[in-house]
């Protein structure tokens, strides 16, 4: 994986709480076995509705998603991350993510970040009334900032580390196979294995 | 203590670090997500997640081609294909076998095979005896057993913390992870007590438990913990009703959901296929026996719920927190989620939920596709007949569901009263094989999410228990189930 560091880009605005993930990515699109290609089929069957901000011409080409809390509900399929990755968004914030989507935001490497609603109201209406603004999704200040405003959030500490250095987790795991090993020494005999 | 609904109440409590107590050398009191998590625990040090040990691993066709992938491409193999399982489910077509899968579908069912068969995984395929859902068949070869740590890369793997084991949904890059080395970095998540107490009141099931629950407490709030279930009501259920309800536990955002073992667990697992034999047995059900939670444990936070208030549950909206007691009507939408909810479910506030015509009528899914499930909706319907206008299908959880229950001849009931009897499979929970609604029908639905498009683009989902879908499809409309009892 790539090292993320910051984000600097226009905003989408999604003005929606609860959003799951059968809406980010439809099921028909699950089918595929590839990790890429899923980004024309983001919001499938929201897309070409007439209140959907992100089909509009001025939010083309932004890298960071706002969106209301509880983003990423549902299943933990990890295409919904890939698909928003995939759109060309880089980082998502709102004032909640379900646990499964946000682990699987990391491991996908996009900046998925936590901002009290007050502060993700006002980055919605930002997006909204004037399109062209710009913020930075700073991973290492931990900040979220543009003209006139920086908001601090806060994220795992390893999943920050990770992230800035662009690890690779398996690698980090295995070097802890002296540990693994003992471990799997000390495991009771009568525990099943599938055979 | 804060009431956030009837007959519901949530208290946030503070955990006593253990240096506080004093009495260096006693035993701090536990609960029974501390005592899994820590026996899971293979290095722990400070700023780190724990990296913690998989038991079993459950691995079905969509959430794994790309991590297989990942390994291959890094030159990595499985590390323990014998901690391994793989199954087909979520795209099986639940009649005329594989060939009648669409392309793509067939071609996820390819790689999964070839990829078990390179890597010694034992699969379970279509047409195989042991085939069906993957949350179906764990607990009943006894692979699930208390005491485990279980991951699969789908969210209603907390089914099987209904055997006191730690079981949660990972993604994709996860399932790599742990198929490389059999270990995830976890950061420890907090507990949460869920006591329902009483006795349930006539037509009321496992699934109102849990549907009447998220009803008050909105989908959220789980996030971030560790999820027991206890009191006389959990107490008092079966196997397969304690696992619908944690099967349910991701719909309010929980990590995981348990229910401490007890007798009914041990009388469910003995002579499974997997469970210890001999004297094993004893060994085992000892250690299972301490996994319950201390006495004097505290909770993060605590939620009470009196069983005896609650009734049959149905969905109204698209999202299972969007939920009434059937006898209620559809409410006025108090925010802009529930208003587009009503928009998409074509329904008008104050309509009475038991007017409701419905279309399609869907007994399946890991929440409410066991032999139990099947019985109490055969029972509803057995000498009646489904609804002219209604569409009826049971999918049974497994193939193992399927042949017990053809063995007690309620195949015969349900064909005789014009449901279409199907094989096992995921099918129209999610709608991944040909089994899906067409845009604007209306569909009784035993699955676990209502979400918009969930069962078909422009389908609606009624979430509901067994007995309810049953006697919906026998009527036409959503029904009080206890009308028919």
């Amino acid at each position: 994986m790539d090292p993320v560091k910051r984000v600097t880009g226009r905003m989408a605005p999604l003005d929606r709480a609860d959003v799951d993930t059968d809406q980010i990515i439809p099921k028909q699109f699950l089918k595929r076995i590839e990790r890429t290609g899923y980004g024309p089929f983001l919001f499938y069957d929201w897309r070409g509705g007439a209140d959907f901000a992100l089909d509009r011409p001025e939010h083309k080409g932004a890298s960071v998603l706002v969106t209301g809390a509880n983003f990423g509900c549902g299943s933990s399929r990890e295409h919904a991350p890939w698909a928003i990755r995939d759109a060309g968004y880089r980082a998502i914030v709102a004032p909640s993510f379900a646990d499964i989507f946000r682990a699987n935001c990391y491991k996908t490497g996009l900046l998925a970040v936590t901002l009290p609603d007050s502060q993700v109201r006002h980055l919605i209406d930002l997006a909204s009334e004037d399109p062209a603004a710009r913020i930075t999704v700073d991973l290492e200040a931990q900040e979220v900032r543009g003209e006139g405003f920086a908001y601090r959030f806060h994220i795992d500490a390893f999943a920050r580390e990770c992230l800035l250095g662009g690890l690779d987790e398996i690698a980090l795991v295995e070097r802890h196979e002296p540990s693994i090993a003992a471990y799997e020494t000390r495991r009771a005999a009568w525990l099943p294995t599938v055979k | 203590m804060l009431t956030i609904g009837g007959g519901l109440w949530l208290y946030l409590g503070h955990k006593i670090p253990a240096s506080a107590l004093g009495n260096v050398g006693v035993p701090m009191a536990m609960t029974l997500a501390q005592k899994l998590w820590d026996a899971h625990v293979v290095r722990s040090a400070p700023g780190e997640p724990d990296l913690l040990y998989v038991d079993l691993h459950l691995v079905h066709e969509v959430t794994s081609p790309q991590a297989f992938e990942g390994l291959r491409l890094s030159g990595r193999r499985v590390r323990r294909p014998d901690l391994t399982l793989a199954t087909m489910d979520h795209n099986v077509p639940t009649r005329g076998g594989a060939r009648a899968a669409d392309e793509l579908s067939r071609k996820q069912m390819e790689v999964l095979a070839e990829n078990c068969r390179r890597e010694g995984i034992p699969l379970h395929q279509i047409g195989s005896r042991r085939q069906g859902i993957v949350h179906v068949i764990g607990p009943e070869l006894g692979l699930t057993q208390p005491g485990m740590l279980i991951v699969c890369g789908d969210s209603h793997t907390s089914t099987h913390g209904a055997f006191g084991a730690l079981a949660f949904g990972i993604g994709t890059s996860e399932v790599e992870l742990v198929l490389a080395t059999q270990c995830l970095p976890q950061t420890r998540a907090l507990d949460l007590a869920v006591t329902v107490d009483g006795e349930l009141p006539l037509g009321v099931t496992a699934k109102d438990v849990v549907l009447g629950l998220i009803g008050r407490t909105g989908i959220s709030l789980g996030q971030g913990h560790l999820v027991e279930y206890r009191g006389s009501t959990i107490r008092g259920l079966s196997m397969e009703g304690r696992m619908t309800i944690c099967n349910m536990s991701i719909e309010w955002g929980a990590k995981a959901g348990m229910v401490a073992p007890d007798d009914t667990t041990f009388a469910y697992l003995e002579r499974r296929p997997h469970a210890p034999r001999g004297s094993s047995w004893n060994v085992a059900v000892d250690r299972w026996r301490s996994l319950a939670t201390d006495a004097d444990a505290v909770f993060d936070r605590e939620i009470r719920l009196d069983a005896g208030t609650l009734e049959p549950h149905i969905t109204w909206g698209t999202n299972p927190g969007q939920v009434a007691p059937v006898t209620g009507r559809v409410p006025e939408p108090r925010s802009d989620t529930d208003a587009r909810a009503l928009r998409y479910m074509d329904l008008r506030p104050g309509t009475a939920l038991a007017d409701i015509a419905i279309d399609r009528v869907f007994i399946g899914s890991c929440t409410n596709a066991r032999l139990e499930d099947l019985r109490a909706a055969a029972r509803v319907i057995a000498g009646k007949q489904v609804h002219p206008k209604v569409r009826a299908m049971v999918v049974p959880g497994s193939t193992t569901v399927k042949r017990a229950a053809e063995d007690e001849g309620l195949d015969a009931i349900f064909k005789a009263a014009g449901f279409e009897w199907r094989s096992a499979g995921c099918s129209m929970c999610l709608g991944m094989n040909p089994d899906i609604l067409a845009p604007g029908e209306r569909c009784a639905s035993t699955s676990n999410r209502n979400f918009e498009g969930r069962q078909g683009a422009g389908g609606r989902t009624h979430l509901m228990s067994p007995p309810m879908a049953a006697a919906a499809a026998v009527t036409g409309h959503l029904v009080d189930v206890r009308e028919l009892l």
